[in-house]
């Protein structure tokens, strides 16, 4: 039965639009602890370790999201886990987030002038110290605005796990435009939802790189 | 575990697989055509002191950069019917992801410009260069030297993004997994095979681009 695309569908948008922001901050905090793990093997003085990171990055930075979506999607259940959704899309968005927080951490790292490592050690501090009182909180200021701008990145790519069918808002707009054969309204109230979110990070984005950036 | 991987049986599908890379290319490169030239259009209009041309490109770019393809290709595809503009999948698509490489391109190339310094522009003019001869000679070669790199990480990062057409059933690269996987059953296999197609697109076209790049930018003959 064919129906209006009424204030009730908004509604179960919004609902579900939980989902997408769910999935955003799983994938930001799952993704994060292992960027952090990818960033480290990246710039540690010992080659291998170089190389597996640089392997990594460019095997999640060189293949589709939505590739890797199927992937774990239908691999996971052959190595005997049982795999919903839910857990597919949470462990590969994570997977291709920390590939690319890495290298923007890394990036952030590297910048930091050699000299702020000489001047601390000139000052007779030892590698902790250096790393963890000069070095760490100027890398940490020049990454948040690049961080948060990903970020937009990660919202927008939960989209794709519609395509696994993982019901968040874009899955939920496909079964709304089903029900009430309005598919332009109902993508476009799916598409403003995603651009308040979205906009409001890039915004964030600018506003911290402005600040962060000016005291240099 | 007591599954047996069987890769061999994908081989067979090879001409899908060729056909399925030659429509993404297709894809990828006339949607890069198509988006620089809306970008063009989109960065002259956001520098322009009209504000009737610049908020509009603004809103434009805001607008496709904060929301997902996906939503954008299915508003093109199953929404615009409804205002009475029907469109075959592959059109959609084209159209779909011009628009939104358009926004990108317009900041990119908005970038590339303003990288080009004021006093550039000074020192050909007081050579005694023409605004155009000063355009061809001075500016177009360095902002394309500083937009080259944007540009072909761009390009790769459509081709990665068209696989997502393949939900409106064009039958680009990605549209081939599923292909296989409902003649196979072998959907582990499959997904894997196209998935890792792409990295070998990847790796190809970044060492193609940093050839040319070399070539043109960096063993440049003296001029």
């Amino acid at each position: 039965m064919i129906r209006e695309f009424s204030e009730a569908d908004i509604a179960y948008l919004l609902l579900a639009t939980r989902w997408t922001v769910l999935l955003a901050l799983v994938a930001m905090i799952g993704g994060g602890l292992l960027g952090i793990v990818v960033a480290v093997l990246r710039v540690v003085q010992f080659r291998p370790a170089n190389w597996l990171a640089i392997g990594y990055i460019n095997l999640i930075q060189g293949t589709p999201l939505l590739g890797q979506l199927f992937v774990f999607f239908f691999g996971l259940p052959l190595f005997g886990l049982s795999v919903d959704a839910w857990t597919a899309a949470a462990l590969s968005l994570s997977i291709y987030a920390s590939a690319f927080f890495g290298e923007i951490w890394r990036g952030s790292l590297q910048s930091v002038s050699p000299r702020q490592w000489e001047a601390g050690a000139s000052l007779g501090l030892t590698y902790a110290q250096r790393l963890f009182y000069v070095v760490l909180p100027q890398a940490v200021r020049i990454s948040v605005a690049p961080t948060v701008g990903f970020l937009v990145q990660l919202v927008k790519n939960t989209s794709l796990t519609a395509l696994i069918g993982f019901v968040e808002l874009t899955r939920a707009s496909q079964i709304i435009s089903g029900a009430t054969f309005a598919p332009l309204p109902v993508y476009l109230t799916a598409a403003a939802i995603y651009f308040v979110i979205c906009f409001s990070l890039s915004q964030l984005s600018h506003m911290l790189e402005r600040r962060l950036h000016a005291a240099h | 575990m007591s599954y047996n991987f069987k890769f061999g049986a994908l081989l067979r599908y090879q001409d899908e697989i060729v056909q399925g890379v030659l429509l993404t290319l297709q894809l990828s490169i006339v949607t890069m055509i198509c988006g620089l030239v809306i970008g063009l259009v989109v960065a002259m209009a956001a520098g322009s002191p009209l504000k009737a041309l610049r908020v509009p490109a603004r809103i434009y770019v805001e607008a496709i950069r904060n929301t997902p393809l996906l939503v954008q290709l299915f508003i093109v595809f199953f929404g615009f019917p409804s205002i009475g503009i029907r469109l075959d999948a592959n059109t959609a698509a084209l159209i779909a992801l011009s628009i939104n490489m358009g926004a990108y391109g317009a900041e990119i190339l908005r970038a590339g410009f303003e990288s080009v310094r004021r006093s550039q522009i000074e020192a050909g003019r007081s050579l005694g260069l023409t605004a155009s001869q000063t355009f061809r000679h001075v500016v177009m070669f360095q902002a394309i030297k500083a937009i080259y790199p944007a540009l072909a990480s761009q390009f790769v990062l459509i081709m990665l993004a068209t696989c997502v057409v393949s939900s409106i059933g064009v039958t680009e690269l990605f549209h081939q997994a599923a292909f296989i996987d409902s003649r196979t059953y072998r959907s582990f296999e499959a997904y894997t095979l196209i998935t890792l197609s792409y990295l070998v697109l990847t790796l190809g076209f970044r060492a193609f681009f940093s050839a040319v790049y070399w070539a043109v930018f960096v063993r440049r003959p003296r001029r």
